[in-house]
């Protein structure tokens, strides 16, 4: 066994790095680049437009806070993919976390409601499992039938629960439940203050950085943290250990795992079980942290907006957090001055189609071109005609995001070989 | 016409109706669980949903749904996942709404004129899905998921007085204009309420669905493609004009789906337009195996446990079982096909495998016997 493992590595790796070719790899210094061109795109926006709550720290503060919940709906996803199965089922476990978290949260500690949470999370991995695993439904299928499930369950017991004795008489309701305690949030003492008065001079780019710094290191939950940890921790287990090149080879190619003695169908229930933990862990922030109270709804498509981020991230925890950190601000902008901020992106929208613009008519790929330079042309109308946009569509800007990133990455990415796809044991024979 | 199968038929049968009675028990594990009693409460759901008044409810319901399933089915056909029907829907049905509102012609020019824009709304939306997935790889799965989201922002701005909304006399709902008289479509006069007429138009489209389906070369095309794709395109299959076609077609259907309600009950778009139904439809459709009778036979059955479930809330139960139930029963009901199919399979496999021993037995004794003759020949 252990002679299998140490030679499986040297096999795998040309082919993991070979997908395609030629494709820029997410080292950290790219990705640092990428984050400080970022900051410094944003900066100018505001400088420009001022906007100042675009980089402000509570803006950030609240891009985090809702990028949590996404970025771990995401890993949830990650892990499933990584091993071959799909799970459009994150909502469904994201519910049920949200559901148990609140409900265990009220009545005793927020920490045991947050385990709650992924106990119902993994509750639902385990039956995407059964469902996809041993008996081979279509993931697609079987994960909106879990999602269906899910939602009829949480609505049923919610209001059996949440409606009656001591937790209707503390304020819950059929669609809502009483209210938790907090779970306790840190700020480093004299630095967060510190970068504040930074923050308000609102000096070119430094300030920015300030803001964005204060609102890492402001109010941060300790489940934040936890996030954060599990992310890291997700990159060592799947890339940096033989349990993880295993579970990756059940989502790259089961046959060859197979003919090298690994069990596909335990790593596949590893990783989907816990798929639906991390997606419940999800939902236990948005009901402990984000609201402190279960609500009918709550996640709001989040576990399919985590789906999205994972694939924007192209299959990788790194990419991952980038993409739920970009949805997470998108979604944080309808909470505070959206109008004017997402009007000040706008600007942002128009320089970048213009270049992409000059860059494709540079290429020669003339209707691309065109089309880029009309629709730039067409967003800048939009920017100076008015003052703010609309609330709806504020709302709707981490929707169009997704999908506008997704159709400019999605020809380069590469997911897992086997990803979605049915497997039963001696299928290669 | 291909002989029926009869053992192929009872599995195909057998599959829905043990994710109904396993739906069942699990219901009733649950209310036996939280302190009800289970069978008072289906004999309730009984009685009540087979009343006179329950068969037109379930039956108008039922218009809704089975076109959501179809909708979804065409998808599914060729393993395209529509999971905006639910978008497509309510935009096509916001639209079309406006658009009725705004004008007075005669009944016959105004009622095809509003589903004709249905229809087209909900094609181009969903047409936006199957493109971005044509040109730019974008999964529809999640490019259908992103535009529910943004349908539901677009209606609610364009909703708003001053836009296309328009206060009622008590101002206190919005909504679109009211449809004019000439719009409202007929409605079979039934006792103690109509049905909806557009249960016409549902079967209608129940028929066409199938005679593309199995009848036509696009048809067989389509479920090519949801086969094997690469076998497709060997074929000579478009497969990329396949999918943004199929997409179209499915948005056309769904724009359908919100047609019953506005032009038989509702003639306006308000805030309390029926919203989820693309979700329902995909649970019929895979409930009905995208067959139109079994699209056909979900439908009624969903609407059946609705009606039911709402009289329980009476009776000292919650209404809200029904999601469990209807859960259930969808995640039972893809296990069990699946398994019938692996199980179908199998039969098939040692069927032929015994056919070709046969063959092979025979095929052995006649050489044996030729080998015998011309042994006899020679000597």
């Amino acid at each position: 066994m252990s002679a299998t493992a140490t030679s499986t590595p040297p096999a795998a790796a040309p082919k993991v790095s070979g997908g395609k070719g030629g494709r820029t790899r997410f080292s950290l210094p790219v990705v640092l680049l990428i984050v400080a061109g970022a900051l410094l795109a944003l900066s100018a926006v505001r400088a420009v437009t001022g906007a100042q709550d675009v980089t402000s720290a509570g803006q950030i503060s609240a891009a985090l806070a809702m990028a949590v919940p996404i970025g771990l709906a995401g890993l949830g996803g990650l892990w499933a993919e990584r091993a071959g199965v799909v799970n459009i089922g994150l909502e469904g476990m994201m519910i049920l976390g949200t559901f148990f978290g609140a409900w265990a949260g009220w009545q005793t500690s927020p920490w045991l409601g947050v385990l709650a949470g992924v106990v119902g999370g993994m509750l639902g991995g385990l039956l995407h499992a059964v469902a996809t695993v041993t008996f081979g439904v279509d993931h697609i299928i079987s994960g909106i039938a879990i999602n269906i499930l899910a939602l009829g369950f949480t609505t049923y017991f919610a209001k059996l629960w949440f409606n009656s004795g001591e937790a209707a008489a503390k304020g819950g309701s059929p669609k809502q439940s009483p209210p938790a305690d907090d779970i306790t949030s840190v700020t480093i003492p004299g630095l967060s203050d510190w970068l504040h008065s930074v923050e308000k001079h609102h000096w070119f780019f430094v300030s920015d950085l300030a803001g964005v710094l204060g609102g890492l290191v402001t109010k941060v939950s300790l489940l934040t943290i936890l996030a954060v940890v599990l992310f890291a921790l997700t990159f060592f287990v799947l890339w940096k250990t033989s349990f993880g090149l295993r579970l990756r080879s059940c989502g790259e190619n089961p046959v060859a795992a197979e003919s090298l003695g690994v069990n596909v169908y335990t790593y596949k229930y590893i990783a989907v079980i816990v798929s639906g933990g991390l997606a419940g862990l999800g939902g236990a922030f948005l009901s402990l942290v984000t609201s402190h109270i279960y609500n009918e709804g709550q996640t709001g498509g989040r576990g399919y907006i985590g789906l999205a981020a994972m694939i924007f991230g192209n299959w990788r925890p790194g990419g991952l957090a980038m993409g739920a950190g970009l949805f997470g601000f998108a979604d944080a902008l309808q909470l505070r001055n959206g109008g004017e901020s997402v009007h000040a992106l706008l600007l942002l929208l128009v320089v970048v189609l213009a270049v992409l613009a000059a860059w494709k008519l540079y290429r020669k790929s003339f209707v691309q071109g065109v089309v880029s330079a009309v629709v730039a042309a067409a967003v800048l109308v939009w920017y100076l005609a008015t003052d703010s946009v609309p609330t709806e569509f504020v709302s709707a800007t981490p929707y169009i995001v997704t999908l506008l990133v997704l159709s400019l990455s999605a020809q380069r990415l590469r997911m897992p070989k086997a990803d979605g796809m049915r497997y039963r044991k001696g299928q290669g024979k | 016409m291909k002989k029926i199968d009869k053992e192929r038929l009872l599995l195909g049968i057998a599959a829905p109706v043990l994710a109904i009675v396993v739906a069942f028990l699990v219901t009733a594990l649950v209310l036996a669980a939280t302190g009800k009693e289970p069978f008072s409460a289906f004999g309730i759901m009984f009685d009540y949903g087979l009343k006179s008044d329950s068969q037109v409810y379930i039956l108008n319901k039922a218009t809704t749904y089975y076109l959501a399933g179809l909708a979804v089915a065409v998808g599914f056909r060729m393993n395209l996942f529509n999971i905006g029907v639910d978008g497509q829907y309510r935009l096509a049905a916001f639209f079309a709404a406006a658009v009725g509102g705004a004008l007075t012609l005669p009944g016959a020019l105004q009622i095809p004129l509003i589903i004709l824009t249905a229809m087209i709304v909900g094609a181009m939306w969903a047409g936006i899905a199957g493109v971005l997935k044509v040109t730019r790889g974008v999964s529809e799965v999640v490019a259908t998921i992103m535009l529910n989201a943004i349908a539901t922002a677009v209606i609610g701005y364009l909703l708003q007085q001053g836009r296309l909304g328009h206060l009622d006399e008590a101002g206190t709902k919005i909504s679109t204009k009211p449809l004019p008289e000439s719009a409202h479509f007929f409605e079979f006069p039934t006792t103690p309420t109509p049905v909806w007429g557009f249960i016409v138009v549902a079967a209608v489209a129940g028929v066409l669905y199938w005679f593309t389906l199995s009848r036509t070369r696009f048809g067989f095309d389509l479920r090519t493609v949801g086969q094997s794709g690469s076998a497709a395109e060997a074929s000579g299959v478009d497969v990329k004009k396949m999918v943004v076609t199929s997409m179209v077609i499915s948005g056309a259907v769904a724009g359908l789906v919100g047609m019953p309600t506005l032009l038989n009950d509702s003639y306006e778009y308000s805030g309390d337009f029926p919203v989820g139904i693309g979700f329902t439809g995909i649970a019929i459709a895979l409930l009905g195996r995208n067959h139109p009778v079994g699209i056909a036979l979900g439908a009624l059955l969903w609407g059946f446990l609705e009606r039911g479930t709402g009289k329980l809330e009476f009776e000292g139960y919650d209404k809200e079982i029904v999601g469990v139930i209807q859960g259930v029963i969808v995640l039972c009901v893809v296990i069990a096909y699946e398994v019938v199919r692996r199980y179908g399979l199998k039969r098939q496999q040692s069927k032929v495998g015994a056919e070709l021993a046969a063959q092979a037995a025979t095929r052995a004794d006649d050489q044996a016997a030729r080998t015998n003759d011309q042994q006899e020949v020679s000597a």
